[in-house]
C-alpha cells in the first residue's frame, strides 16, 4: 500500500521509500524515513496534493510523490 | 583582540535571524516562510573582548545541493573561512533538527548548538536535558530563546570556550556494521601513514557515501590503487547488511538513527501540554471546501488594498513630480537643460517611484502571509491547479500581483525557492495584463466596440491574457524548461504571530532595492529615451511654424493645431520616429502603420505612454487620455478593426516596460534572460497578433 491511498485522519508506518535520489533526500530531511509513523491531515479537493504529519513536522506533498512511499497500517 | 568567525547554520525557520538580532546591534530580514534568507549575510559585533564575525547561511534541511540555499550552505561549510559552526535548532522539533546536527558533526569542525525556541518548547511540553544531550553529542548545547532573549550569555560563553579549547575528535558512534567499515578504512590510512588535515573518520564516512569531491581528490593520488579494492569490499559488506545499494541512503539511515537515539536519551515529551492550535486553524484554512474560497477572498482583499489604497499616495507622488517638473522648467527657463532634467530624468524616475506605494502595500501583505505561515497553505491549496501548467503552487503570488504591476510581481517571484520554477514563473508573469495597459485597452475597445459590450470585452481581454500565460507556461515547460518536476514536498510551518520587526525588515529591504534601481539605471535610460524622442532638432521647421503661429495669433484652435503639427513633425523625425519608420516593415503584416509602431515602441519605456503617444501621432496634442472621444474617432478613421484587434493582442503580450524589465533582469539573473524574454515576448506577440489579424481580416472584410 502506498501513502497516497491512506485515508484522511489515518496513521501508518513507512516501510520503504521507492523515490529517486533527489526526492528521497528531500523526504529524508523531513523525517519521511523507514519506520516513521505518518499521519494524513488533509487532501485537497482535487486530490492532487496532500498534507501529512510525521512527529512534529507537517508537510505538503503531491499525491504523485506520495505514491513512492510504501506503508503498512 | 581575537576574532571568532562563526558559520550560522540551521534548518529553515529555526530563528537564526532572531538570534542574530538578540546578540548584537544588528538587523536582518526575518520571515516565517521556509528559507527566507537567500543571500549570504555577514554580521560583525564585539562582545566580551572578542570580535565576532557571523555568516548567516540560508536555512537548509540537510547538507545536500538540490536548491540554491542548500548549495550555498554546503559550499560554505566545505570551503568557507570560519572557526566554528553555530547550529541553531528548533527545540520543539528536536529530532528532525538533529538530523542536520549529525551531518554537521561529521564535518569535523567545532560545533556549538543553540537549542532555540526554548519558551515554545516549554509551553508545548518538550523538555530537553541539555547537559545530557551535550554529553551524548560531545559538544556544547545551550538552551536559548531568541524571541525572549534568554540564554544568549550562556551561548556566548559556550562559543568562546569552544573556540579557545582544542577541537575534540568526533565521537559519534554509528551502528556496529557501519563503524566496522569506518575502522577498516581509518586503520588503512594510519598504516600507510597517510598525511591529511582532514579527520580520518570524516574522510572514511565521505568515502563510504561516495562523495564525489573526495573521490576526485583521491583519484589522482598514489594511494588510490590500494584504497579502491578496500572500498569495494566495504561497499559489498554494506550492501549485504543493509539490503540496498544506496550508499547515501545507508548513511542517512545511520545518521537518523543517531538522532533518534539522542532524543530518546535526553528529551521528555509531556503530551498533555500539546496545544494543537495549528491543527485547529488548519482545520478551517486548509479545509477541502472552505480553504479555496478563503484564500480567494484574502487575495482579493490584498489586491484591492494594494491598488485602491495605493492609488491615494500615487496621486500625491504624481502631483509632486508634476510640480517638480514645472518648477524645474520655470527655474531653468525653456532650455534644453531644463527639458532633459525635467522631461527626461525627473519624469522617468518619477514614473518609477510612482509604484512605490503599490510595492510597499503588496509586500507588507506578502510578508504577513509568509510570517504567519499561511503562504505554504496557499501553495498547498493551489498546487494541483498550477501543476497542470508546469507551475508551482506558490506561483500564484507573482502571477496575481502581475495584474497590478509587473515590477512587484517579478520581485514577488522570490517566494519560489527553486531556480527553474522561479524562472518559468518570471517568464509568464508579463501575460497578466498590468494596470498600465488598461488605458490602452480602454481606448481601443472604446473606439471600436459598442459601449454596452465594452466592459465584457475588457474583462475578456484580461482573462484571455491570463489564459495565454498558462498556455505559454505549459509550452515553455515542454520545451525550454523541460525536465523532471522538482519535488514539491514542502514544510507547513507552525502558525505564528508575525512581529513588527519581521514585516518591517522584509518590506524595507524590498523598497530600498527598488528605489536603488530607480536612482541609477532607470535614470540613465529615461534620459536616453528623452534624447531619442527629442533629437535631432529641426530649427527651420520650428521657425516656420513659429511664423505660422504668429500669423494666426489669437485663434486658439489654430495655434493648438499648429503646435500639434509641429510636435508630430518632431516626433516623426526624431530618432525614435525614425526607428518607428524603420520598423514598419516588421509591423506591416499585423496591419500597423508607423504611428502604431512608434506608440508601441514608446510603450517600452512605460505602458502609460502608449496612449499619450497615439494622441500626438494622430494629431490631437499630447494631452490625451483614454476617455477622449475625439481620439477614438480618429482611430476609427485611421485604423481598421483587424489591426486594432492585433494591436490589443500585441500590447497585451509584448515586452514589459523599462522598470519592469530591469527588475526581471535582476530577478532572473542576468542579461541573457532579458534578451530571451525580449525574443520570447516579441515573437509570441507578433505571431498571435498576426493570427488575430488574419482571422479578423477574413471575418470582417
Ligand atoms: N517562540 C519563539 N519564537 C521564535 C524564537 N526564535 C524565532 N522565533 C520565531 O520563529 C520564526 C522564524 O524566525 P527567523 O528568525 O526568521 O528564522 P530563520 O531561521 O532566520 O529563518 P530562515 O529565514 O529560514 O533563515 C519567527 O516567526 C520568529 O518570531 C524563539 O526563541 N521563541
Amino acid at each position: 500500500m502506498t501513502l497516497n491511498s491512506l485515508q484522511k485522519g489515518k496513521s501508518a508506518t513507512i516501510t520503504t521509500i521507492t523515490a529517486e535520489k533527489e526526492l528521497k533526500n528531500r523526504f529524508n530531511s523531513f523525517g519521511v524515513v523507514k519506520g516513521a509513523t505518518v499521519h494524513v491531515e488533509q487532501y485537497t479537493l482535487a486530490k492532487q496534493t496532500m498534507e501529512i504529519r510525521i512527529n512534529k513536522t507537517r508537510m505538503a506533498l503531491r499525491v504523485s510523490e506520495a505514491e513512492k512511499v510504501e506503508i503498512s497500517q | 583582540m581575537k576574532t571568532i568567525k562563526i558559520a550560522l547554520v540551521g534548518q529553515p525557520n529555526v530563528g537564526k535571524s532572531h538570534l542574530i538580532n538578540a546578540f548584537g546591534h544588528t538587523r536582518l530580514k526575518v520571515g516565517n516562510f521556509s528559507g527566507v534568507t537567500v543571500e549570504k549575510k555577514t554580521i560583525r559585533f564585539t562582545r566580551d573582548k572578542y570580535n565576532f564575525e557571523v555568516t548567516d547561511l540560508p536555512g537548509s534541511y540537510s547538507l545536500t545541493d538540490y536548491t540554491i540555499e542548500e548549495r550555498v550552505t554546503k559550499n560554505f561549510l566545505d570551503d568557507g573561512d570560519y572557526d566554528l559552526i553555530l547550529n541553531v535548532v528548533d527545540s520543539t522539533n528536536i529530532e528532525r533538527n538533529l538530523y542536520l546536527t549529525m551531518e554537521l558533526l561529521a564535518l569535523d569542525k567545532k560545533v556549538v548548538v543553540a537549542l532555540n525556541m526554548q519558551d515554545e518548547a516549554f509551553n508545548e511540553g518538550v523538555i530537553i536535558d541539555d547537559k545530557q544531550l551535550s554529553k551524548l553529542l560531545g559538544i556544547r548545547c545551550v538552551p536559548t530563546s531568541a524571541l525572549k532573549k534568554t540564554g544568549i550569555d550562556g551561548l556566548m560563553d559556550a562559543i568562546t570556550q569552544t573556540f579557545d579549547t582544542a577541537k575534540k575528535t568526533c565521537h559519534l558512534q554509528y551502528s556496529d556494521p557501519y563503524e566496522e567499515e569506518i575502522v577498516k578504512i581509518t586503520s588503512f590510512f594510519t598504516e600507510k601513514n597517510y598525511q591529511t588535515d582532514i579527520d580520518l573518520k570524516t574522510l572514511a564516512i565521505k568515502l563510504l557515501r561516495e562523495d564525489t569531491q573526495i573521490y576526485k581528490k583521491f583519484r589522482d593520488e598514489a594511494i588510490w590503487t590500494e584504497l579502491q579494492p578496500l572500498l569495494n569490499e566495504s561497499y559489498e559488506h554494506l550492501y549485504i547488511h543493509y539490503k540496498t545499494k544506496d550508499l547515501d541512503g545507508i548513511y542517512h539511515d545511520e545518521k537518523n538513527a543517531l538522532a533518534k537515539g539522542a532524543v530518546k536519551e535526553s528529551v521528555k515529551f509531556d503530551h498533555a501540554k500539546e496545544t494543537g492550535l495549528t491543527d485547529k486553524i488548519d482545520m478551517v484554512l486548509t479545509n477541502q471546501y472552505a480553504g479555496l474560497p478563503i484564500f480567494l477572498f484574502l487575495m482579493w482583499g490584498l489586491f484591492q488594498i494594494t491598488f485602491e489604497w495605493g492609488s491615494i499616495p500615487m496621486d500625491w507622488i504624481d502631483a509632486f513630480f508634476g510640480a517638480m517638473i514645472d518648477g524645474t522648467k520655470s527655474f531653468l527657463g525653456d532650455t534644453e537643460l531644463a527639458s532633459v532634467i525635467a522631461d527626461g530624468a525627473i519624469a522617468g524616475v518619477g514614473a518609477v517611484i510612482l509604484f512605490l506605494p503599490n510595492i510597499i502595500i503588496l509586500f507588507t501583505g506578502i510578508a504577513l502571509l509568509e510570517a504567519t505561515g499561511y503562504m505554504s497553505r496557499a501553495a498547498f491549496l493551489l498546487d494541483g491547479f498550477f501543476h497542470r501548467f508546469g507551475l508551482h503552487g506558490k506561483s500564484f503570488v507573482p502571477l496575481v500581483s502581475g495584474f497590478g504591476c509587473s515590477v512587484p510581481a517579478y520581485m514577488a517571484a522570490r517566494v519560489l525557492k527553486n531556480d527553474r520554477d522561479r524562472l518559468l514563473t518570471l517568464y509568464i508573469t508579463g501575460f497578466m495584463s498590468c494596470g498600465a495597459k488598461l488605458p490602452v485597452y480602454v481606448l481601443i475597445i472604446g473606439a471600436f466596440a459598442a459601449p454596452e459590450h465594452a466592459g465584457n470585452i475588457l474583462f475578456g481581454v484580461y482573462i484571455f491574457g491570463a489564459f495565454l500565460g498558462l498556455v505559454a507556461a505549459k509550452a515553455l515547460k515542454m520545451t525550454a524548461f523541460r525536465g523532471d518536476d522538482e519535488p514539491f514536498v514542502m514544510e507547513m510551518p507552525k502558525y505564528r504571530l508575525p512581529t513588527f520587526g519581521m514585516v518591517y525588515h522584509a518590506v524595507s529591504q524590498k523598497a530600498l532595492m527598488y528605489l536603488k534601481k530607480a536612482g541609477t539605471f532607470i535614470l540613465a535610460a529615461s534620459v536616453l529615451i528623452w534624447f531619442a524622442s527629442n533629437y535631432p532638432k529641426y530649427p527651420e521647421m520650428v521657425a516656420e511654424f513659429e511664423t505660422k503661429i504668429e500669423q494666426v495669433s489669437g485663434d486658439e484652435e489654430k495655434v493648438r493645431a499648429l503646435n500639434n503639427e509641429l510636435s508630430l513633425y518632431n516626433l516623426e523625425n526624431s530618432y525614435l520616429g525614425q526607428v518607428g519608420h524603420a520598423s514598419q516593415p516588421f509591423f506591416e503584416p499585423l496591419g500597423f502603420d508607423w504611428r502604431m509602431a512608434v506608440a508601441l515602441e514608446t510603450g517600452l519605456a512605460a505602458k502609460e505612454v502608449v496612449v499619450a503617444t497615439m494622441g500626438v501621432l494622430y494629431g490631437l496634442g499630447d494631452e490625451e487620455d483614454e476617455e477622449s472621444s475625439s481620439l477614438a474617432e480618429k482611430l476609427r478613421a485611421n485604423v481598421t478593426l483587424p489591426s486594432a484587434i492585433a494591436f490589443i493582442i500585441f500590447a497585451m503580450i509584448y515586452f514589459p516596460c523599462l522598470a519592469a524589465s530591469m527588475v526581471f533582469r535582476r530577478e532572473a539573473g542576468g542579461w541573457k534572460h532579458w534578451i530571451y524574454l525580449f525574443i520570447f515576448t516579441t515573437a509570441a506577440a507578433w505571431v498571435l497578433a498576426f493570427i488575430a489579424f488574419t482571422i479578423a481580416s477574413a471575418l470582417f472584410s
